[in-house]
């Protein structure tokens, strides 16, 4: 028919794939599989050259995988290979404590067997996490990975393109930042961030230990900052040791024998003797914000969305999170026949993603607040808090299933239901 | 345009003629209907899938369907349809949506057939459908059974006729016309004539007397405190769909 608005030229859409996805990390890699689950297609762009990525080598890194993360990874494929090297967190104990003096006696316990879903959660090393991430996503036809490309400018404005500092340019239909708290796609996107410091920084390392762990995480809170030592195969721990910027600088200045010195009058000698195994690594500690989630045709996940204090490890849980919303939220949409990055789907995610997230970054920060410190009246009322909880069945289940991830709307993907 | 008879009522049409630009604005006059269209996308999208036994999982699920979108506005039900694979035609009476709608698909990279027609004009020209989707469409019109049969002879026999209105008692007259028009101006004063309104048993009435089996019904259900719509098996008392089955 006659019809006089008719466009000129019919534009058809070519893409390399449905998602362009910035940054080959963790999360990034985790939504690409989850989204091929429901038929969508992933380039996913690291800036990294892939040996790097594969390094064999235990550089002591690693993570406490939520049960509901581990759910996550098992829904996508990952978890039967990674299961041989996890190692289940089977109780968790919180005391409050200073420096030679030894733990004070109020401490949280929380054992598995009270929730009843099994281990609160995993760990894992990061060599192996994205190892298995790699392979996963090579043998999965509709991911294409660039390695070692760095992405120079950025198109939303219809349809989703990058391009490369080749000057190549990837077109899609949503791009997604997972690059960090740094997130250079926000940035292009004139996503502005809010945040502060902590004045505090974390010292990493990996530590061999005498004595088993017995699958028990520990957080001791220190006036200078959080302890935590998380178990991990065989007789190894890994240790997350916030303390004053100051302190942390001098510490990691130290050779290796006199920073295990420092380090062993904190928790005590439990483990028997201890000693490295793998690198140190120091991140300054601070919490940043993405203003929004989400832009015109465009999402953040991970840290790109929100960098929150690792205090209590949920910073790749809180990103695995974002990659199980996004990836339902974005199938359900292709299942209607839905445009997966207009506006309405894309908020779908951002009002899933941004009280979750506001909730997380509140109560991490007042717990940080609240125990790195030596003020007597808060740690009194700190030690009587942790054992009013430690008394009280129901508050304790609380803490452990918000600690193992189980609490909130949870994305199917997390429940360990197929999209 | 076409001379052929409609039960169009004309002061309706200007109405919707009046709001046809901002068809595809999320924040705009039109967001309740985007918030309502998840609901109804949920809804049409199972019943095709259940009557063709199509996989929603699959690629292209609805490809082979012929499915025509009444009252297409600019487009909101026929775009994911043709997304799903279907071959789509959009009618509507309001002559400036149909541009609207056209450029819109042109822009998603969909080939869409949209027409400036009626019901009873498709009818009369033989066209067949295996799918016709006749949503917010029945309360507006002035002789609805006449409408619903013109709807009925648009489906091939073992079609599938999915059509939804708003339920007629003092509720829906406090939902429909005092919170959506006047408190919330989600839709201009005057969208909808609440004597217009019909009760899930007289459409289902109607559809049966229109020559289509009603096989299905459930309500659209606004929730204020998630803010957002879902299906429900037995709230109907406001927004309502139902699916009908033209025998074989």
């Amino acid at each position: 028919m006659d019809n006089p608005a008719r466009a000129p030229i019919l534009k058809v859409m070519e893409i390399d794939s449905d998602l362009i996805i910035v940054g080959g990390g963790l999360n990034g890699p985790a939504l690409a599989l989850a989204a091929a689950q429901g038929g969508l297609s992933s380039t996913v762009i690291d800036a990294l050259p892939v040996g790097d990525r594969k390094a064999r080598g235990f550089d002591g890194r690693s993570y406490a995988l939520a049960l509901t993360s581990q759910r996550l990874l098992s829904a996508i494929g990952l978890w039967d290979g990674l299961a041989d090297n996890a190692q289940p967190m089977l109780e968790i104990k919180v005391t409050d404590g200073r420096a030679g003096e030894g733990p004070s006696p109020f401490f949280l316990h929380f054992d598995h067997a009270e929730i009843e879903e099994g281990p609160m959660g995993y760990l894992v090393e990061d060599r192996y996490l994205r190892r298995a991430f790699l392979d996963a996503m090579e043998a999965e036809p509709l991911i294409t990975l660039r390695h070692q490309e760095r992405v120079v400018a950025q198109d939303t404005s219809d349809g989703a393109s990058v391009t490369l500092a080749s000057g190549e340019v990837l077109k899609g239909r949503v791009l997604i930042g997972s690059d960090g708290r740094r997130s250079g796609t926000a940035e292009r996107a004139k996503i502005k961030r809010t945040g502060w410091g902590y004045g505090q920084t974390a010292l990493v390392c990996a530590i061999e230990h005498e004595k088993p762990h017995g699958g028990i995480a520990h957080q001791f809170f220190m006036p200078s900052g959080p302890l935590a030592i998380l178990p991990l195969t065989g007789n190894r721990s890994s240790i997350v040791w916030s303390e004053t910027e100051d302190n942390a600088k001098r510490i990691n200045a130290l050779e290796d024998a006199d920073y295990l010195n420092a380090l062993r009058p904190a928790f005590g000698d439990f483990l028997g003797e201890i000693k490295l195994a793998g690198t140190r690594f120091t991140y300054p500690l601070n919490l940043t914000i993405a203003n929004s989630f989400i832009g015109a045709r465009l999402a953040l996940i991970g840290d790109a969305a929100h960098g929150v204090h690792p205090i209590a490890g949920q910073g790749l849980n809180a990103g695995l999170r974002d990659v199980a919303a996004l990836a339902e939220v974005m199938i359900m949409a292709v299942r209607r026949g839905e445009d997966i990055a207009s506006p309405l789907v894309l908020e779908r995610y951002q009002q899933w993603r941004r009280f979750d997230t506001a909730t997380l970054a509140m109560a991490t920060d007042t717990f940080n607040r609240l125990f790195s410190n030596d003020i007597p009246i808060l740690r009194m009322g700190r030690d009587l808090g942790m054992g009013l909880i430690n008394s009280v069945p129901s508050l304790r289940r609380n803490f452990m299933r918000e600690a193992a991830g189980l609490t909130g709307d949870l994305p199917k993907l997390m429940t360990g239901r197929a999209l | 345009m076409q001379a052929a008879p409609n039960t169009v009522d004309p002061s309706e049409v200007a109405k919707f003629e009046a709001m046809a630009a901002e068809w595809w604005d999320p924040k705009g006059k039109f967001k309740p209907l985007h918030m309502l269209n998840p609901c109804r996308l949920d809804y049409i999208t199972s019943q095709i899938a259940g009557e063709f036994d199509r996989d929603l999982s699959a690629p292209e699920p609805f490809k082979g369907l012929r499915i025509l979108d009444i009252g297409c506005g600019g487009g909101l039900l026929s775009e994911p349809m043709a997304r799903l694979g279907a071959t789509v035609v959009g009618a509507d009476a309001a002559e400036r949506n149909i541009p609207v709608a056209q450029v819109h698909a042109e822009q998603s990279g969909l080939t869409i057939d949209y027409r400036c027609t009626t019901a009873e004009a498709l009818a009369e020209a033989g066209e067949q459908f295996d799918v016709v989707i006749n949503m917010e469409v029945v309360e507006h019109v002035a002789d609805p059974l006449a409408y619903l049969t013109a709807c009925q002879q648009l489906l091939k026999p073992g079609g599938l006729h999915v059509c939804s209105t708003i339920n007629r008692n003092p509720k829906s007259y406090a939902m429909a016309i005092i919170g959506a028009e006047v408190i919330m101006r989600w839709l201009p004063k005057g969208t909808h004539e609440w004597n217009k309104f019909i009760t899930p048993d007289e459409l289902c009435e109607l559809l049966s007397q229109s020559g289509v089996n009603p096989v299905d019904r459930k309500g659209f259900v606004f929730n204020p405190i998630l803010w957002s719509w879902s299906l429900s098996d037995r709230d109907l008392s406001v927004n309502y769909v139902t699916a009908s089955v033209k025998p074989a």
